[in-house]
C-alpha cells in the first residue's frame, strides 16, 4: 500500500482550508474551496487504485484476463466533479453580485452580519 | 408499494424541470399553482408511503437487485423516520408556496417558474436525502438540497446582505460536505461498500471483536462533521444566522423547519446504521461527543437569542439552541429520546415556520424587523400578534403543542441534570419571542435604548433597513399569509395533542432505529408540570425584560460570545476546522483508538 497519495489527499484539504480562513478576495475563496475538493478526488481515486492494473474498460481486453482499477471510485469522482463545478458556479455568482452591491470582494469589508 | 418510494424524488425534480422549461410562457399563477399541486402531491405520496411503511419499503432503482449478496445498486430506505422526515419536508415546503402565493416578490420579472422550482428542486433533495439507503447518494442528496439552499437564500440578488449571507452559508456547508466525502471514501476504503448497512456490517467484520481503529474513528469524524455543518452544531453554527437573517421568509420556514432538522437526522442515521454495532464508534464515546456538543450548541444558541433585536435572526439563534437540544436527544442513545426528539422535530417545525411566518408579515407591512424600530407599531395586527404570543408560548413548551410532548419525553429519558438544560433552553429562547411579542405588538414597556453598556455599533445586526419581500409594502395583509402561519401552529399542536399520533410516531421511529424495543409515549405529570414550569420561567423572563430592559440587558458579559460571530467567512473555516479536531478528541479521548 503507498501512503503517499493519502498524504498528499489530507496536505490539498488542508491547504485549502488554510488558504480559505486568510483569504483576501472572495474568488480566491472559492478557488480554495475547489482546492478542498480536488483533495476528495485524489482520495477517491487512491482508494481505487491497484498495482499492475489497467483502466476498467473492457472494449480491448477480455473481462478477467488482467486486474483493473476500481470503477465504483471513478464513477464517485465524476459524480463529484459534476457537484463541485455546480457548487464553484452558483457561489462566482454570488461573488460577482456581491462585488456589485458592496463594491468589494474582500472578506474583512464584508461585515454587516455579526452579533 | 416500494416501487412508488423514488417517485418522491422523481416528481418534484421533473415538476421544477417543467416549471424551468415552460415559465416564460406561462403567467404566474399558473406556474405557482402547478408548484404547489406538484408539491402537494408529493406530500400526500409521503403520507400514503408512511401509512404503510411497517415493515419498511425497500427499492433497488432501475433494478440493479443485488446479486449473491453483492450490489452496485442505489438503495431507497422508505421507513418510518426517513419517510416521516420526507413528509414533513413535504408539507413545510408546500406551506412556504401557499405563503409565497402571489405576494412573494420574484427579481427575474418575466420568469414566473423560477421560484417555484427552486423551492421543487429543494424539496426532492430533501426528500432524497431523508430516505437514501446508500451513504454517496445521501452526499449526492444532500448537496442537491445545499446548492439550491444557497441560491434560495440569495434568491433577491440585488440585496448586499442576502448574496453575502448566501455565499457564507456555501462557503461553510461545502467544505463541510466535502469533509463528508472524504470520510465516505475512507469508510468505502476499508469495508468495499456504499450501502449503510453493509458498510456497519464491513466495519464489524474488519474489526473482529477489536473495536474501532484509527481509519473508522477518521471515517466517523468526517462524515459527521459534514451532518453536523448542516445540523449548526457549535462550533459550525455560525453560518445559520446569517444565512436565516437574509434568506426569504418561505426559505427561513424551510431552512429552519426541516432542513437543520435533516443534519440530526443524518447523524442518527449514520450512526444507528453505520456506526452502532463492535466496528464503530463505542456507544459511550457517541454519547459523550454528542451531548457535549449538544449541551454546548444550545446553550450558545439561548445565549445569542437574547441578546438579538432582528427578530428573523433570533428566531435563528433559537433554532441553533433546539438543534442542541436533539443533538443532546439523539447522543442519549435511548428509545424513548429518540422519540421525543422525533415529536419534537415535529413540533418545533411548525412553531417555528409559523413564526417566521408572522416574522415575514412584520416585514412586508412595515419595511423592518428591527425590535427596537418596530416598538408598538404592529398593535393593529392583532391576529398575528396572538400567533406570535401563541408560538412563543409553544416554543417555551406549553402544554399540549408538540414542542410541549417531545421536550416532556426526551427530557424524561434523557433524566438527570440535563433536564435543567431542557427547561433553562426552552424558557430562555421561549421568553425572547414573548418579549418580542409584547415589545411589537402591544407596545409594552419602555422603548429599549439604541446601545447598551459597552456594546459598539458594529456589535450587533440591526433588522432595519431590510427590504420587504413583496413588490410594494402591504397595507392589509394577505390571507394565505395568515392562513398558512395559523395552519402551521394549529399542526404543532396537534401533534402533541391528537391522542394517539405521538404512539404513532414512536412506533415508527422505534421500527427505523436499531434497539429493537418499542416504547409507548404520552403525557406525564412530571413533564406536564416541568412544561409548565419553563413556560412561567419563560413569561416571568419576558415581563421582566420588558418592564425592566436594563435588568437583564446586561451585555457585557455577552460581548465576548457575540464578537465571535464576525461575518468574516475565514474565521467560520477556521471555526469549522477547530470542531472537527473537538468532534474527533471527543471521540477519541475514550481511548479505544490504538
Amino acid at each position: 500500500m503507498h501512503v503517499l497519495p493519502y498524504l498528499i489527499a489530507a496536505y490539498v484539504f488542508v491547504i485549502g482550508c488554510y488558504g480559505l480562513a486568510t483569504s483576501r478576495n472572495l474568488i480566491h475563496a472559492v478557488g480554495c474551496l475547489a482546492v478542498c475538493q480536488c483533495a476528495t478526488y485524489i482520495l477517491l481515486l487512491a482508494v481505487g487504485y491497484r498495482d499492475g492494473a489497467t483502466a476498467p474498460v473492457f472494449s480491448d481486453i477480455q473481462p478477467g484476463s488482467r486486474p483493473v482499477v476500481d470503477p465504483v471510485v471513478q464513477a464517485l469522482t465524476l459524480t463529484d466533479i459534476v457537484v463541485g463545478a455546480t457548487v464553484t458556479a452558483l457561489l462566482l455568482a454570488l461573488v460577482v453580485q456581491i462585488s456589485k452591491r458592496h463594491g468589494t470582494v474582500d472578506p474583512d469589508e464584508l461585515r454587516e452580519l455579526r452579533g | 408499494m416500494h416501487h412508488l418510494v423514488p417517485l418522491l424524488v422523481a416528481v418534484p425534480l421533473l415538476a421544477a424541470a417543467l416549471l424551468v422549461a415552460a415559465g416564460r410562457h406561462v403567467p404566474r399563477p399558473a406556474a405557482e399553482g402547478f408548484g404547489c399541486l406538484a408539491s402537494a402531491t408529493t406530500a400526500a405520496l409521503a403520507i400514503v408511503l408512511l401509512l404503510n411503511s411497517s415493515p419498511p419499503l425497500v427499492e433497488w432503482v432501475g433494478g440493479w437487485f443485488p446479486r449473491g449478496g453483492e450490489s452496485v445498486g442505489i438503495m431507497l430506505v422508505g421507513d418510518g423516520a426517513g419517510l416521516g422526515m420526507a413528509a414533513l419536508a413535504s408539507l413545510l415546503t408546500l406551506a412556504a408556496l401557499a405563503y409565497s402565493w402571489r405576494y412573494f416578490d420574484e427579481p427575474p420579472r418575466g420568469h414566473a417558474g423560477s421560484f417555484p422550482a427552486l423551492m421543487l428542486l429543494f424539496q426532492g433533495g430533501m426528500c432524497g436525502f431523508a430516505i437514501a439507503g446508500d451513504l454517496f447518494d445521501a452526499f449526492v442528496f444532500f448537496e442537491l438540497m445545499s446548492v439550491v439552499a444557497y441560491a434560495l437564500t440569495g434568491y433577491r440578488i440585488d440585496e448586499a446582505k442576502a448574496v453575502q449571507g448566501a455565499l457564507t452559508f456555501g462557503v461553510v456547508n461545502s467544505l463541510g460536505a466535502y469533509a463528508m466525502l472524504m470520510g465516505i471514501a475512507l469508510l468505502y476504503a476499508r469495508t468495499g461498500e456504499l450501502a449503510m448497512t453493509r458498510i456497519g456490517h464491513g466495519l464489524d467484520t474488519a474489526a473482529a471483536g477489536g473495536g474501532p481503529d484509527a481509519l473508522s474513528l477518521a471515517g466517523f469524524v468526517l462524515v459527521v462533521t459534514g451532518l453536523l455543518v448542516k445540523a449548526a452544531a457549535v462550533p459550525f453554527q455560525f453560518w445559520l444566522p446569517d444565512a436565516h437573517a437574509v434568506a426569504p421568509t418561505p426559505v427561513c420556514m424551510l431552512l429552519s423547519g426541516v432542513m437543520v432538522e435533516l443534519g440530526v437526522y443524518g447523524v442518527w442515521r449514520v450512526h444507528g446504521t453505520v456506526f452502532s454495532g463492535p466496528g464503530g464508534v463505542p456507544a459511550a464515546d457517541f454519547t459523550r461527543a454528542l451531548v457535549c456538543l449538544g449541551v454546548l450548541t444550545a446553550a450558545v444558541g439561548a445565549v445569542m437569542c437574547w441578546y438579538q433585536r432582528h427578530i428573523k435572526r433570533l428566531l435563528a439563534f433559537s433554532t441553533i439552541s433546539h438543534t442542541g437540544l436533539f443533538l443532546v436527544g439523539i447522543g442519549a442513545l435511548k428509545a424513548e429520546a429518540d422519540d421525543g426528539t422525533a415529536l419534537y422535530v415535529l413540533g418545533h417545525a411548525g412553531v417555528k415556520a409559523a413564526l417566521f411566518a408572522s416574522a415575514g408579515i412584520l416585514l412586508d407591512r412595515y419595511g423592518t424587523v428591527d425590535e427596537f424600530h418596530l416598538h408598538g407599531r404592529a398593535r393593529g395586527l392583532r391576529g398575528v400578534g396572538f400567533m406570535f404570543a401563541l408560538g412563543a408560548l409553544a416554543l417555551a413548551g406549553l402544554p399540549p403543542f408538540g414542542t410541549g410532548l417531545g421536550k416532556a419525553v426526551s427530557e424524561e429519558a434523557v433524566g438527570g441534570p440535563l433536564t435543567v438544560l431542557y427547561v433553562a433552553v426552552s424558557a430562555i429562547t421561549g421568553a425572547a419571542v414573548l418579549r418580542v411579542t409584547a415589545r411589537v405588538f402591544y407596545g409594552l414597556g419602555p422603548r429599549p435604548e439604541e446601545r447598551e453598556g459597552g456594546e459598539r455599533d458594529e456589535d450587533k445586526t440591526s433588522g432595519c433597513d431590510a427590504e420587504p419581500e413583496t413588490r410594494r409594502r402591504l397595507t392589509r395583509v394577505p390571507d394565505t399569509m395568515r392562513a398558512v402561519a395559523a395552519l402551521l401552529l394549529a399542526g404543532a399542536f396537534a401533534a402533541g395533542a391528537a391522542p394517539g399520533f405521538a404512539g404513532v410516531v414512536a412506533h415508527s421511529v422505534d421500527e427505523a432505529g436499531s434497539w429493537g424495543v418499542f416504547s409507548s409515549v404520552h403525557w406525564t405529570a412530571a413533564g406536564v408540570l416541568l412544561d409548565l414550569l419553563s413556560t412561567a420561567l419563560a413569561v416571568g423572563l419576558a415581563a421582566l425584560a420588558v418592564v425592566r430592559p436594563r435588568w437583564l440587558a446586561a451585555p457585557d458579559r455577552a460581548l465576548p460570545l457575540r464578537r465571535l460571530q464576525s461575518g468574516h467567512v475565514g474565521d467560520y473555516v477556521a471555526w469549522t476546522l477547530l470542531g472537527m479536531a473537538l468532534l474527533g478528541a471527543l471521540v477519541a479521548v475514550g481511548g479505544q483508538a490504538p
